[in-house]
């Protein structure tokens, strides 16, 4: 087993957390797992993206050019990776921030309001949460339990505070992701 | 102890800290500053020594004279300020102190930009600082594997009194994995007959890279050379991947070489009899197992972040005795496994011939890519 997954957005969504919460599950779950981050001159408001692959044997590349999975948060990172997926991939898409359909049919894409739905839960800044438990209705490799798990053992002492929120910020995600595959035709 | 989700660059500072690092001299510059913020932060809640030097020249000057010590010393860079300190690595070498160097390569020549590269092979193997001399040059291609080789880095120095070189590059030096440090060694200064560290009570000791007769800097190389020629005897160290029954055998180091990994498993998983061979020392380069697979493969794939400087290692082992094939990217550019998949896929179906030079052709296929 193995599996690529994208994460992209805008420096200060919370783009390279996200993807270290699911390489710290992949490693509490006792896989292989790499986390990269693109490392240009950014900054934020510009762009961000980190690769994490999770696998049973040792990783080759730690990048890849066409991922099976994604989560974009921005216009410009749906524009970017959209293309990219891999046939029958997935997709979380950030429909705050994006005002366009999906040009893809053969990939699973989930539109899903990260921003306001971090929102209801009282901190934006949890939008990379609700997209990321949109992702785990998506993705075999990892269960939320461990993501949640994960969160619980390596956020800070002072973060502790945040992890109700957090938590339910990724359960709504899965909802929201687990009913729109349900409405999906076959 | 448990594995833990490490940065390669703080993996490096902190695999050095345990390993009983003593003094750490260094100036920022991407894609390497994390390994010198770790030990600003580290070094002196240890009661070591930290400075960030005025410049690079000023902190291999630094080492130096701490290595004169035979104190555990060591700097860390990226290309750019690698170049700035030859001069003090050669003085350093022509004093026979050991120290390590890490160098977080990035994309060049001349300033270049801060992504990966594997550019500065030929400065870390065969060039570098002025005179006649060789570092043990280490190139780790995992988080993991940089710590074990920042430990082992320390030992081989002081073993040799030689330079003793890490080449990662900014993927490595970026990348998080998890990795298991090493146990807290305490700090031990060993009683080396070399150092200098002060003469009251026994005879004088003298180091010095200046030998003004001829006759007297001949034996200096000739003393060098015979802890080399032990170095290439004890040292050589590589990893082989899927090469019991390969017939075709790709050959990459640090991050080249693990993405070639995935292109290898790809083309296994195609039913093609194809293998990994991963310099772990570059220097030291392992001529003999090159030399002995080039005995019974058909052909090799040469696969380098650079235009070909491993390269010329390779046909050295290989004497022509089957065809050596190049894939390379530069200028930062990292391939990616479909890449490397599709050079498989061309010499393990295109009758190849031996050719003197791999680049020419190379040339032609990269120009078409890009250009």
């Amino acid at each position: 087993m193995q599996k690529e997954i994208i994460i992209a957005g805008f420096g200060g969504q919370g783009v390279l957390f996200a993807g270290q919460v699911l390489a710290y599950a992949a490693m509490d779950s006792g896989k292989e797992v790499t986390w990269i981050p693109s490392y240009g001159p950014e900054m934020r408001g510009g762009t961000a993206n980190c690769t994490v692959v999770i696998a049973d044997e040792e990783i080759g590349s730690p990048l890849v050019r066409r991922p099976p999975a994604a989560i974009v948060l921005n216009l410009p990172s749906f524009d970017k990776y959209e293309p990219l997926i891999q046939p029958g991939g997935v997709l979380v898409v950030n429909s705050s921030m994006v005002d366009r359909p999906a040009q893809r049919d053969d990939i699973t894409t989930i539109f899903i309001p990260a921003n306001e739905m971090a929102e209801e839960i009282g901190d934006r800044r949890l939008l990379n949460m609700v997209a990321v438990g949109a992702l785990l209705a998506m993705l075999p490799e990892l269960t939320m339990e461990q993501v949640k798990a994960a969160l619980k053992a390596h956020l800070p002492q002072r973060h502790q505070h945040l992890l109700k929120n957090n938590f339910e910020a990724l359960d709504r995600g899965f909802e929201y992701a687990r009913k729109a595959l349900a409405q999906m035709p076959a | 102890m448990a594995k833990e989700l490490l940065k390669g660059n703080e993996a490096i500072a902190e695999a050095a800290i345990r390993a009983g690092l003593e003094a750490y001299f260094g100036y920022p510059i991407t894609p390497q500053t994390e390994v010198l913020e770790w030990m600003s932060r580290r070094m002196p809640e240890l009661g070591r020594v930290f400075v960030q030097a005025e410049s690079e020249v000023a902190a291999i000057n630094m080492v130096y004279g701490a290595a004169c010590t035979g104190a555990r010393v060591m700097s860390t860079s990226s290309s750019p300020g690698v170049s700035l300190m030859m001069e003090g690595l050669s003085y350093i070498a022509g004093t026979e102190v050991p120290m390590v160097l890490v160098n977080v390569m990035r994309g060049g020549p001349g300033l270049g930009n801060i992504a990966p590269s594997q550019g500065d092979y030929n400065q870390a193997v065969h060039g570098g600082g002025h005179g006649d001399y060789h570092p043990i040059v280490l190139a780790p291609s995992s988080v993991q594997e940089a710590i074990d080789l920042v430990v082992l880095s320390f030992d081989l120095a002081e073993k040799y009194r030689t330079i003793c070189m890490i080449v990662a590059d900014g993927n490595i030096g970026q990348m998080m994995e998890p990795a298991e440090l090493p146990e807290m060694r305490p700090v031990k200064r060993r009683e080396w007959d070399w150092a200098v560290t002060g003469a009251e009570g026994r005879e004088r000791r003298i180091l010095t890279s200046i030998y003004i007769d001829p006759y007297d800097e001949e034996v200096t190389n000739l003393r060098l050379l015979k802890r080399w020629r032990e170095i290439q005897k004890n040292e050589v160290r590589y990893k082989e991947y899927y090469l019991d029954d390969a017939e075709f055998v790709i050959i990459g180091f640090g991050t080249a070489g693990r993405v070639a990994l995935s292109a290898v498993r790809a083309a296994r998983a195609q039913g093609l009899k194809v293998g990994l061979l991963r310099p772990i020392t570059l220097s030291p380069f392992p001529y003999q197992v090159v030399d002995e697979l080039s005995r019974r493969v058909q052909a090799f794939l040469v696969v380098e972040m650079n235009s070909g400087q491993m390269l010329d290692d390779v046909l050295r082992a290989v004497q022509g005795r089957v065809p050596v094939e190049f894939y390379g990217r530069l200028g930062g550019v990292v391939p990616f496994p479909d890449e490397i998949a599709d050079e498989i896929r061309r010499i393990t179906s295109e009758k190849l011939t031996v050719t003197a030079d791999p680049r020419e052709a190379w040339y032609e296929r990269l120009s078409a890519r890009v250009n």
